[in-house]
């Protein structure tokens, strides 16, 4: 029994990661935006902005209780070449994703979207909001109060949500076979263990992989934990 | 000729209904009433962190709103230095970086503010590098009461600046407040619940019950009898 991953293992964990990074990276400006916005969206007396509100909290919050692979399934529909994202990159761009790792890319960026947004939240919560309005009367509009305090305070909570979400595109199973496949040299870890434990043999094979999940899995929380409580005594000092 | 002119209603969700109309024409004019009376709704009004149902508010003859003819400046555009109860200086800024946050979004066209005259006066030189956490409450006071000043405003609006303070810090802070509003003669608008801090400081006082000015007059003769030096509205009653 070797330690020394091999070159499928050494495939999946490159294209894992190449998958994590992208997703998270795409997916924590319009995280942080959104956040904000159900952080600071305070309560009125009017329906139609509640119920926006709640539209809004809905559609972000739809792909943590929907089956990873129905999640998939819509992706798929919006992919392929005649559907609305992909005809889109067909025309715009001339390329085609399905099946390829930013397909993987998407759908662990669509998975994972409600955790980041939730942590993104919660350290925008925790800022008293009258600090923005300190700023804003000392001269900042908006945007400046946003980039000047409200993020600043806020970071060590992006940071913790990123980490949660990247750990959670390592582990994105379902809605990734739908819009990548299985094929070789195309495959995630877990997309990786799956096909070994299917091989006669494999699942003596597949140690490795799920050794590095766990571990990885487990630095991911212990990080975002700990980022959690720093801006917790933080906001407290 | 008065430096604020504000006829003003609004309604809280909760209940409680204000309906104020003054005009200040003192250098220094105290609000007195109790707590939950809607004297910090007012500053909230005139800084442009509450928007009033209706009314009109004009500061040194500039409209800063007029529901009637849709006018209401942003926060930004007032130029008000409000200095909150709670300070909220930002924690992630050093004293200098707090100080020069409402210096540095100044317009080039209002007058200059002397960062270094301010510092000697409100003797700051010592805290400059240090983190807000780290200031004592007095400190803290200090150091909006200077933030608030480089912003270069046309009023300063102090909710309550001395509440938190016992003593003899108090007495040593009314020396600081003492000094700025004669040397600086910015306008200003004095919230407190204590008769004596406003027969020290103001000019003029209104006083403000459930919502509404129910007196204004010199505060010798608005405070007199009822109210004990010292003693604040709930107290004497």
């Amino acid at each position: 029994m070797t330690v020394m991953l091999s070159p499928e293992e050494w495939s999946a964990l490159t294209l894992s990661f190449r998958v994590g990074v992208c997703a998270v990276a795409a997916s924590l400006p319009p995280a942080i935006l959104v956040a904000y916005a159900l952080a600071r969206w305070t309560t009125s007396r009017n329906w139609l902005p509640r119920a926006t509100r709640l539209a809004l909290q809905l559609v972000v919050d739809l792909p943590l209780v929907l089956p990873p692979v129905v999640t998939g399934y819509l992706l798929l529909l919006c992919l392929v070449p005649g559907g609305p994202i992909g005809l889109l990159l067909k025309r715009v761009c001339g390329v085609q994703i399905l099946f390829t790792w930013w397909a993987a890319a998407i759908a662990s960026a669509v998975v994972s979207f409600p955790l980041l947004v939730r942590t993104i939240r919660l350290a925008f919560q925790n800022i008293d909001p009258r600090l923005e309005l300190a700023a804003r009367g000392l001269g900042a509009g908006p945007i400046d109060a946003f980039f000047s305090i409200s993020l600043p305070l806020a970071y060590q909570g992006v940071i913790a949500g990123a980490v949660l979400a990247f750990a959670r595109s390592l582990g994105e199973f379902g809605a990734t076979i739908m819009v990548l496949g299985s094929m070789e040299g195309r495959r995630t870890i877990p997309l990786a263990i799956y096909s070994l434990t299917n091989r006669p043999g494999g699942l003596e094979q597949c140690w490795r992989l799920v050794l590095i999940s766990v571990l990885l899995a487990c630095f991911a929380l212990a990080a975002s934990e700990w980022l959690e409580r720093r801006q917790y005594h933080r906001e407290l000092a | 000729m008065s430096w604020l002119e504000l006829d003003c209603r609004h309604r809280y969700p909760a209940g409680l209904e204000i309906d104020v109309a003054f005009r200040a024409e003192h250098q220094v004019v105290g609000v007195f009433g109790p707590s939950g009376s809607g004297k910090t709704s007012l500053l909230s009004m005139i800084a442009g962190v509450l928007r009033p149902d209706e009314g009109q508010i004009v500061l040194a003859g500039q409209p800063l709103l007029d529901t009637r003819r849709g006018i209401a400046l942003a926060p930004a555009q007032r130029r008000v230095g409000m200095l909150f109860q709670d300070h909220l200086l930002f924690p992630h800024l050093s004293v200098e970086g707090n100080l020069r946050y409402g210096l540095s979004r100044r317009r080039s066209t209002e007058p200059p503010v002397d960062f270094a005259r301010v510092v000697q006066v409100l003797e700051l030189r010592e805290l400059l590098a240090r983190p807000p956490r780290s200031l004592s409450g007095g400190e803290k006071q200090r150091v909006a009461l200077a933030r608030a000043l480089l912003s270069g405003p046309r009023a300063l609006l102090l909710d309550e600046p001395l509440t938190a303070l016992d003593q003899p810090l108090k007495q040593r802070i009314l020396v600081y407040l003492e000094r700025v509003l004669s040397q600086w003669r910015i306008p200003t608008l004095l919230v407190s619940h204590v008769a004596a801090d406003l027969r020290r400081l103001a000019e003029w006082t209104i006083v403000i019950d459930q919502g509404r000015v129910v007196a204004g007059g010199p505060p010798a003769e608005v405070l007199a009898d009822e109210i004990e030096p010292e003693k604040s509205w709930n107290e004497s009653r």
